[in-house]
């Protein structure tokens, strides 16, 4: 645990020692900023940040692996991976510190977002469920993805590709469910069966639910189970780095 | 300290090292010595469990370093190839997160940052960041952070790489006191070093151990007699063509001395010659005023172990 907390601390002011952080939450708030100003100055807008919700989920595409593509991949080119491995600790330890760093900085980037809510309730009277449960939703989900990003990571030593391939994991997270097209009309059970799955490995279904103010346990399950499995791929991957 | 033994590496077909078993006790420095690409750092990986060896098996401070790895590396301090330096802190900050990473407690962690930033004389640069250090000053911090938790065992793998004349004798000083508390193992491929600083020596080649000795017995042992030198007086040309005609000699040179000659006989190894030699030159009638056995040099001995061509 000391020493998670340990790597987590470095790596947390290290995103602060250099300018992604900066540029990435920068770039994070105009683009949300002008979603919300579009989903707020509609005619008959609701107060809601239903919108902010589901564009973040897009705009997070590509924030997440920008966030995490530096954490091994970078240790792999400046050599400090050797030191890394061969200090008393564990690869759990490892991964663990660099993965709560990296969620430590979501959380700074998302804090800024909150003065779109602040906004509506300053000149409306939104509700609340929604708005909590939304951000639920967008930590759940960018929490889930960072591991996918940090998965990446651990995979090179070259950050553009580190970026690119969590990137592309991601955007099929995102439109798998898109699959459910394909059959035709009256398709058989078991393909009916098969799309359910598709669906529900999709990431958009169940930020859908969370942003209308649903808390579906299916839902929260779904980005556990996803978080759990990018970190254990990645324990993993540190493990075969020392056997190629 | 170091137990290694039977470690071999295959990296698919490729053989980087095989059947490499050592020991050293505690507070040897031992020099692994070798060609580029001998095997060196593959095996000082495999000590210090950053890869694991094909077969074979090494205990470090009495630690398995496979089953009981964590352990192993607590005992271990590491300066890999490349030094791992992270170029965005502080000297300090980098110290005392390497401190703390190999268990330090907080207050630990200031002293011991302070000693070694003054044993490796980093006093000037303690708050400036890594990225602005020169390459001999990140060679220190290199070296600082491998002994910050005074481990036991003390891997340096080519320590005085790329740094000026005046750092490297700084450095091997540094080495040569960190012997005796550590158990010090470095790899280089300077040969003068290996006899300055480390009292044992292996020498690697093509992924075997090919000697092992301190850095005098290899010159005496594998020198041997393969050279003689000897002071005669007598008709020169004749001396040198009766020598040439023995069996086993290769090359003879001579030099004048000013009413003497001195002949340096070169001749295949395994045979001493100095009997056959001694006795032809007295048969002869002329004089012998000195014969001597001469040992190799170490670049001798190396080349010769690492190369196949036959001396």
């Amino acid at each position: 645990m000391r020493n998670t907390m340990l790597i987590a601390g470095k790596e947390f002011r290290s995103y602060f020692a250099s300018p992604i952080f900066y540029v990435v939450t920068a770039v994070f708030l105009v683009i949300t900023g002008f979603f919300f100003a579009l989903s707020v100055t509609r005619p008959a807008a609701d107060a809601s940040i239903r919108d902010l919700v589901s564009v973040s989920q897009f705009i997070l595409w590509f924030i997440i692996p920008a966030l995490t593509m530096r954490l091994f991949a970078e240790e792999q080119k400046l050599g400090t991976m050797e030191m890394l491995l061969t200090a008393p600790v564990r690869d759990t330890e490892v991964v663990l510190g660099k993965y709560l760093a990296s969620l430590g900085v979501l959380l700074a980037m998302l804090l800024p977002t909150a003065y779109f809510p602040a906004l509506l309730y300053w000149f409306g009277s939104p509700d609340s469920g929604p708005i909590l449960s939304g951000y639920l939703g967008l930590i759940l989900m960018g929490g889930a993805l960072l591991t996918v990003g940090l998965f990446a990571s651990s995979l090179t030593s070259n950050q553009i590709i580190a970026f690119v391939v969590g990137a592309g994991i991601i955007l099929v997270l995102l439109f798998i469910d898109a699959v459910g097209g394909l059959p035709g009309a009256n398709p058989p059970v078991f393909v009916q069966r098969l799309v359910a799955i598709f669906q529900y490995a999709s990431i958009r279904t169940h930020l859908a639910d969370l942003s209308r103010g649903v808390i579906d346990t299916r839902d929260i399950v779904y980005y556990v189970v996803l978080a759990a499995a990018g970190l254990f791929l990645t324990v993993r991957s540190l493990e075969t780095r020392r056997w190629r | 300290m170091i137990e290694a033994k039977g470690l071999t590496k295959h990296y698919g077909d490729f053989i980087a090292i095989e059947d490499v078993t050592f020991k050293a006790e505690k507070g040897e420095v031992l020099g692994f010595l070798g060609p580029n690409g001998a095997g060196k750092t593959t095996t000082m990986r495999i000590l210090t469990g950053y890869i694991p060896a094909t077969s074979g098996d090494a205990k470090v401070a009495g630690y398995d370093i496979l089953t009981q790895s964590l352990e192993a590396r607590q005992h271990l301090g590491y300066l890999p190839e490349t030094v791992p330096l992270y170029t965005d802190m502080t000297v300090r900050e980098y110290l005392r997160f390497v401190g703390k990473l190999h268990g330090l407690a907080n207050g630990k962690v200031e002293k011991r940052s302070g000693q070694v930033i003054d044993i490796c004389r980093l006093g000037d640069y303690r708050d400036t960041t890594i990225g602005k250090l020169s390459k001999g000053f990140r060679q220190r911090v290199g070296i600082a952070q491998a002994i910050i938790h005074e481990p036991d065992v003390l891997i340096l793998d080519e320590p005085t790489i790329g740094i000026d004349p005046r750092q490297v004798v700084e450095t091997r000083g540094l080495i040569k006191s960190l012997g005796g508390e550590h158990t010090v193992i470095l790899s280089t491929h300077i040969l003068p070093e290996v006899s300055m600083v480390c009292g044992r020596v292996i020498i690697i080649n093509e992924g075997r151990v090919v000697a092992m000795d301190r850095p005098e017995n290899l010159s005496n042992r594998l020198g041997g007699a393969s050279r003689i030198v000897m002071d005669v007086r007598g008709p020169d040309r004749e001396i040198v063509q009766t020598i040439s005609k023995v069996e086993g000699v290769k090359a003879v040179h001579g030099e004048n001395l000013g009413g003497r000659q001195r002949y340096t006989v070169e001749f295949r190894p395994g045979k001493d010659l100095r009997e056959e030699l001694a006795r032809l030159v007295v048969n002869r009638g002329w004089g012998l005023l000195a014969l001597e056995a001469q040992g190799l040099s170490l670049e001798e001995i190396f080349l010769k172990l690492t190369t196949r061509e036959e001396l």
